[in-house]
């Protein structure tokens, strides 16, 4: 079934039909990765934080990545979602081998079909809420008119288009971080990555943050990879990956 | 990103730190600011001088000196050799060799020379008018042709017997004369003093009131009767072989020569043993003095530009670092290298023109105060003298220049944010 197979391209375009009247969308397989190993540093620091993991990751999953903390969750999740490439093995988006796209094809990929939410926010305070959800459009080279119009829209749909106009910096946490999740859906993507979304948050916050997401995974279809230490939030998603060490240690389905 | 929202987002990361971005700029302002100032001064002198030298005529002159000698006298560090029958003079202990009845004949005798005299020089020691007032002042010859901007009355006459006297715009008032107008035809009194100290008296008519030009900076302008007069009393009783000495010949030249032929006539000249300028030459040498001031004028802007460049390199370094997070979000976004790269030189360059622009501004209008007050006090006289000039097309080049200087600056820091890894810069606390 995998592409990287195929001896040839046109034997490819053949299997890629094939895999998409196979497979219905909601099965056809997004990111996956292959014998994906990540090793910092060099020589004797050299420090092997993943190790040979596989994985396959369907369209309309949740995944959450689980494990003690320095066991490899962040340097997994930055390598699906192509910001890190591993040291060895390989990964395939939509099929398609990522070591082979440029530089370009890469920065199109994240910016048009991957949404980002991050345990730090990464709000320029001294922009507006709308600034701060527009700039992956703006990245996009999308018109203004229109950017404001989809980053009004974003903002409605996390309960946020009242606070608009305000600074970034006015916002509790929580707002805050509903205003990541609105830019990081507001390029209408196919996989949200999210590091610890509620790790800066209080439970009840958290829980609105986590039904937020889960609706969008509900409603739109998005994939959500998500890495968490909170166990309620783990068994919310479909499936869990814990890591330990580098390594898959099991892998449970809900 | 489009290019439009990189200078509009460029423009306001430049005032997120207001205080940091203020004092990088006022490096850039004080560069572009004294560029601005020098060049307004050497465009506004250059072009009253071409203005002048366009209408200064008696462009056939030349002025003939001994080689070796210049108009601040000869101050030899060697001893050099004395050759028999050379005349020296010594004023306030600089000596001067003078040109004498053989040299006049041998410069007349050079082919392309139409005439040549002695520039008779006299010194007479006041002039008084109508209150007897006593002043004194610079004589000079003049020359025929030569363009005189008057105020009043004409030019002088050397063909007539009368004894002639163009007056500057600031004599007629101090001698006792009403105006200008009342002083053409009127009598004034020259006085001088002769060989044995004898005070002399001659009496000149005045025939035109001159303003006060470039030109007019040699003193009042006497016709040759007038000249002769004072001369032979000048040198009442002294030997003839010490009378026909003087350090400056005059001499006119053929004027259909053209400017090959003229140099080769000085070049003739001046194998002979005798420096040739012509009036031109004369004022090219001012024009060249104030060429070299505003040359080491700018070379300071550029050291102050210099310097500016190391402030936007400093804080465009400090905003990348700062910014870090921020540059890793936008390139996890999908924003490419490249355009990060962008974004930061257009931040340096927006420095650069905000920098130029408000000390450009600020140099026009030190310019056109400092041109306005000038004008009005010690550069009265000088009709048509604009202190500076500024076409706008040379402070579009000198904001351009800097433009580029801060862009240049720029690279490092905009390169250094361009190789950041997003992953690094997410992780950065
Ligand atoms: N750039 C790097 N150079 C060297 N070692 C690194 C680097 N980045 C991460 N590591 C190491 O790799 C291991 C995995 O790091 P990672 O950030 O993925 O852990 P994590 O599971 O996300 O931990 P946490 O829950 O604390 O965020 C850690 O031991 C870490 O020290
Ligand atoms: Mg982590």
């Amino acid at each position: 079934m995998w592409v990287s197979s195929q001896p040839n391209t046109e034997a490819k375009s053949i299997v890629k039909i094939d895999v998409l009247i196979y497979n219905s969308r909601n099965h056809m397989s997004v990111i996956s990765a292959k014998k994906i190993t990540r090793v910092y540093g060099k020589k004797e620091s050299a420090f092997k934080a993943l190790d040979n993991i596989n994985l396959d990751i369907k369209q309309g999953e949740s995944i959450a990545i689980i494990g003690k903390s320095g066991s490899g969750k962040s340097t997994l999740m930055h390598l699906l979602a192509l910001l890190d490439t591993p040291t060895s093995g390989s990964l395939f988006i939509n099929d398609q081998d990522s070591g082979k796209l440029s530089k370009k094809e890469l920065d199109n990929l994240r910016n048009q079909s991957f949404g980002f939410v991050f345990q730090q926010f990464f709000l320029n305070s001294n922009n507006s809420v709308l600034e701060n959800v527009i700039l992956p459009l703006k990245i996009a080279g999308m018109d203004r008119k229109d950017r404001t119009k989809r980053g009004l829209e974003a903002l409605r749909s996390v309960d946020l288009a009242d606070k608009a106009k305000n600074k970034a910096s006015d916002l509790s946490g929580g707002q805050k971080q509903r205003v990541c999740i609105a830019r990081a859906l507001i390029n209408n993507p196919s996989i949200i990555f999210a590091d610890e979304p509620t790790g800066n948050l209080d439970s009840q916050t958290g829980n609105k943050i986590e039904n937020l997401l889960f609706k969008l995974n509900k409603e739109q279809g998005i994939t959500l990879i998500i890495v968490t230490h909170d166990d309620e939030l783990a068994k919310r998603c479909s499936r869990q990956i814990n890591l330990k060490d580098g390594k898959v240690i099991n892998r449970g389905k809900k | 990103m489009k290019l439009i929202d990189i200078l509009q987002t460029a423009n306001s990361n430049m005032f997120r730190s207001r205080l940091r971005t203020f004092l990088t700029i006022i490096a850039i302002f004080i560069g572009a600011f004294t560029l601005t100032l020098t060049n307004g001064i050497g465009a506004g002198v250059a072009s009253y001088i071409d203005e002048q030298l366009g209408n200064i005529g008696a462009k056939d002159m030349l002025i003939i000196q001994p080689k070796n000698s210049n108009p601040f006298g000869e101050s030899t560090s060697t001893p050099q050799k004395y050759e028999e029958g050379q005349s020296v003079t010594n004023t306030g202990g600089i000596s001067m060799t003078l040109l004498n009845q053989n040299d006049l004949d041998k410069i007349r005798s050079t082919p392309g020379i139409v005439s040549a005299d002695f520039d008779i020089s006299v010194a007479p020691n006041y002039i008084s008018g109508p209150n007897s007032d006593k002043f004194k002042f610079t004589a000079s010859s003049y020359y025929d042709g030569v363009n005189i901007s008057l105020k009043a009355g004409s030019i002088p006459n050397n063909h007539t017997d009368e004894k002639q006297i163009l007056l500057t715009s600031d004599f007629p008032t101090v001698l006792g004369f009403e105006s200008p107008e009342k002083a053409i035809g009127q009598n004034v009194s020259v006085g001088i003093k002769t060989p044995t100290g004898e005070q002399k008296v001659v009496y000149a008519k005045v025939v035109g009131v001159q303003e006060k030009t470039l030109m007019s900076m040699g003193g009042l302008q006497l016709n040759s009767p007038l000249i002769s007069e004072l001369h032979t009393l000048q040198t009442e009783g002294l030997p003839a072989d010490a009378t026909n000495k003087q350090p400056i010949i005059t001499a006119r030249f053929d004027q259909s020569l053209n400017d090959k032929q003229l140099e080769q006539l000085k070049k003739t000249l001046n194998e002979k043993g005798y420096n040739a300028i012509t009036i031109e030459d004369q004022i090219g040498i001012i024009k060249q003095v104030i060429d070299a001031v505003i040359a080491v004028l700018n070379f300071f802007a550029g050291i102050a530009l210099l310097a500016a460049s190391f402030g936007i390199v400093n804080t465009l370094l400090m905003a990348v670092q700062e910014r870090t997070k921020e540059i890793g979000l936008m390139k996890a976004m999908g924003m490419s290298s490249r355009k990060v790269f962008l974004l930061f030189s257009t931040e340096a360059m927006l420095l650069g023109f905000w920098g130029s622009l408000i000390g450009s501004l600020a140099g026009v209008t030190v310019g056109l105060v400092a041109n306005k007050v000038a004008t009005d006090t010690f550069l009265k006289d000088l009709v048509g003298f604009e202190l500076t000039s500024f076409p706008l097309l040379s402070i579009f080049v000198i904001m351009f220049i800097i433009m580029m200087i801060a862009f240049l600056a720029g690279t490092l820091p905009a390169r250094r944010a361009s190789k950041k890894d997003p992953i690094e810069a997410l992780r950065y606390e």
